[in-house]
């Protein structure tokens, strides 16, 4: 059973005359599980999922359902259903109707398609809400019904269109836990589209990074947090610091990178590819691997110091969020700037901008990434502006 | 009172004065219009619908004039048959007018949605006689599509396609086209796509996507769009006289002879009061059979 697949799609491409917006994207998505599509805007995701739900034929390439091709099956034809980014609930129809028009499209007898919807009512906590109209309805509640509508089919793929998109952040955090708890309820398969790296690291069981039409990296959660396998998935996932330099030298898997800025720094490569000296490399350090101390020493720029890289710098900014506080701080001998996380301790609170701290982490947390075709800051750019 | 209150002045009883002028000045023109051309003619035709003629300048208080049109076969089978041909007339011009305005409104997208739509406006720039003058011209015995058919053999004599019930119904469905299509396209427009996509993704076909979303969704712009239509239809003159000849036998025509030719304005005002209310109740037994209110159709 574990490696029966509700849904695999076979180097799948989809072009716009000369534009590619899916390009050559395979996935498996094993039956039971939450997958997450995670992209900035304009990446392809949601031309993926129309592919997924039939509103689009794909260039080339196969979508196979439940070990069935999908290609030609028209979207009522097909076992999957769709919540729209804006739902799509019907406005001319009550709750219940809105829920049994899929029941009815399959011919059921009225009883059983009244105790279907009463079911699914009941499942998405909302159990009198069957004779209001759409309108009564909060978001949260709307947001509800949209999936009730299409979980009722019991299809062997639920696809999710940013359905969280519209809801204020409270709601949507809300809605996050109830999202994740609701699918394991029921145990279909979801697939997941979001810009939102949150929604996709709190809900998915494997989350897919999607970058100009193409999959940067599949993987848990944790994978994509930890072991970024690229630097978009780096830069993309989570925050980073990131600095870019040419490699010196090389010692026992460690690349001393000299930064652009000025200053040094030892990292370990982020993917399979082997680092060879002279490289261009983009630096990502989390901001939470990097442990701060009050130092009042003269300042040093950054270099390697028994065996953690070392930065002296000046709170420029603290940006207080509770448990989830950050300091900017400047290094003054390159102008960079540096995000840390201050830690839930509490030890730092009393830190004031001005003050000089000494940055410290270890070798292996700072991850090294070939520069793509020599135009690192290009790059750089687009990612920032997405 | 008024003046006082100004002379004294709190600011409230002067601005509110103030406000209440400026709307009544801004509505004036409506107030006027509605005064000096809708309502003061039908009360004049009222009071001549409710008299008889006794002699010269000699009138008396009557029911005559209304009793003669439904004790007269002529005039009440006039009546129905024009309110018959009217409501065909009206489906008629759904029936073709909906598949254009979803095409319009759904389909097509930017510059060619726009030249549609500008092509279904156009022929309106040309006023109704001369369109009707051109289907004459294709129509009638020595016309194009006679002399066309004769042309290729397959009639032996001229034909004559004019002055029949047929020729009739295109005219009038022609004519209203655009008083139906261009609610429709407004109210298909408000229709988000993504209510169609849902339909098709939880499995519904495209009938009854369109019965159950669609015209549901597009019932206030129908039911706008058939009302004008058929109101326009029953109150035509140009049409049925220049395409139906004289057995058009259009009640609008009964209206003009009682006027015109007969000079009988007690009887023609009366009939054209039966026109008002019989065609609004047509009206109202539509609205009602359709769930609609005449306010769901102004929206």
């Amino acid at each position: 059973m574990s490696n029966q697949l509700d849904l695999e799609c076979r180097q799948l491409v989809k072009s716009f005359g000369k534009f590619t917006a899916v390009d050559n994207v395979s996935l498996e998505i094993p039956k039971g599980s939450f997958f997450s599509i995670l992209g900035p805007s304009g990446c392809g995701k949601t031309t993926l999922l129309r592919m997924l739900a039939g509103f689009i034929e794909p260039t080339a390439g196969d979508i196979v359902i439940k070990e069935q091709s999908m290609l030609g099956v028209p979207p009522n034809k097909r076992p999957v259903n769709m919540v729209f980014q804006h739902l799509a609930l019907f406005p001319m129809m009550n709750v219940a109707e809105n829920i049994a028009y899929g029941l009815k499209r399959r011919k059921l007898p009225q009883a059983e398609i009244d105790k279907k919807v009463a079911d699914v009512l009941e499942r998405v906590s909302l159990p009198d809400a069957g004779p209001k109209d759409v309108t009564q309805l909060s978001g949260g509640q709307r947001q509800r019904i949209a999936i009730a509508r299409s979980l009722v089919l019991e299809p062997a793929v639920l696809l999710l269109d940013e359905p969280l998109g519209a809801l204020d952040l409270k709601l949507r955090e809300h809605m996050k836990v109830e999202l994740k708890q609701l699918q394991h309820e029921v145990g279909t398969t979801f697939v997941y589209i979001t810009h939102d790296q949150s929604e996709a690291l709190v809900m998915s069981d494997n989350v897919a990074v999607m970058n100009e039409g193409r999959f940067e990296q599949v993987g848990s959660p944790q994978d994509l947090y930890y072991n970024p396998k690229t630097a978009f998935v780096a830069g993309f996932v989570g925050d980073s610091n990131r600095w870019s330099g040419r490699v010196d030298s090389l010692d026992n898997g460690q690349a001393l990178v000299s930064l652009d800025d000025g200053g040094v720094i030892a990292g370990i490569t982020g993917n399979e590819r082997v680092l060879n000296a002279g490289d261009r490399v983009e630096l990502f350090v989390r901001p939470e691997a990097i442990t701060i101390e009050r130092d009042s020493s003269a300042q040093t720029g950054a270099h390697i110091e028994d065996g953690q890289n070392t930065l002296s710098g000046i709170v420029e900014n603290l940006l207080f969020d509770g448990a989830n506080s950050r300091a900017q701080v400047r290094d003054q001998q390159t102008g960079h700037q540096v995000t840390v996380s201050l830690p839930q301790t509490g030890a730092f609170s009393d830190l004031k901008s001005g003050e000089q701290l000494r940055l410290s982490w270890g070798i292996d947390k700072a991850r090294a990434y070939v520069s793509q075709t020599g135009t690192p800051q290009a790059g750089l750019g687009e990612e920032q502006a997405a | 009172m008024s003046t006082l209150q100004m002379v004294s002045g709190t600011e409230k009883s002067t601005t509110i004065p103030m406000i209440k002028l400026g709307t009544f000045l801004l509505m004036l023109p409506l107030l006027l219009w509605l005064f000096l051309l809708i309502i003061l003619p039908h009360l004049d035709l009222l009071t001549v619908s409710l008299r008889e003629k006794l002699g010269y300048r000699e009138y008396a208080f009557s029911f005559q004039n209304y009793i003669e049109f439904f004790t007269e076969p002529l005039y009440w089978n006039t009546f129905v048959r024009t309110a018959v041909m009217s409501i065909v007339a009206t489906a008629i011009t759904l029936v073709v007018g909906f598949p254009v305005s979803y095409y319009i409104a759904k389909v097509l997208k930017g510059k060619k949605r726009n030249l549609l739509f500008m092509m279904c406006l156009i022929p309106f720039w040309v006023s109704e006689l001369v369109r009707t003058f051109g289907w004459m011209i294709l129509l009638r015995e020595s016309g194009v599509i006679s002399s066309f058919l004769q042309w290729a053999g397959l009639v032996d004599g001229p034909v004559e396609l004019l002055y029949s019930d047929a020729t009739l119904m295109v005219g009038l469905v022609y004519t209203s086209m655009l008083f139906m299509v261009v609610p429709l396209v407004s109210v298909l427009d408000t229709l988000d796509d993504s209510l169609i996509e849902a339909g098709y993704d939880l499995g519904g076909s495209t009938y009854s996507i369109l019965r159950e979303i669609v015209i549901p969704h597009a019932m206030p712009g129908i039911a706008s769009g058939c009302i004008v239509v058929f109101m326009l239809t029953l109150g035509n003159y140009l049409t049925p006289t220049l395409l139906g000849g004289k057995d058009s036998l259009w009640f609008t025509e009964q209206i003009y002879n009682q006027f015109i030719t007969r000079f009988n304005w007690e009887s023609g005002s009366a009939f054209g009061f039966l026109l008002l209310f019989l065609s609004s109740a047509i009206v109202f037994v539509g609205l009602k059979l359709s769930r609609q209110t005449l306010a769901d159709t102004v929206k």
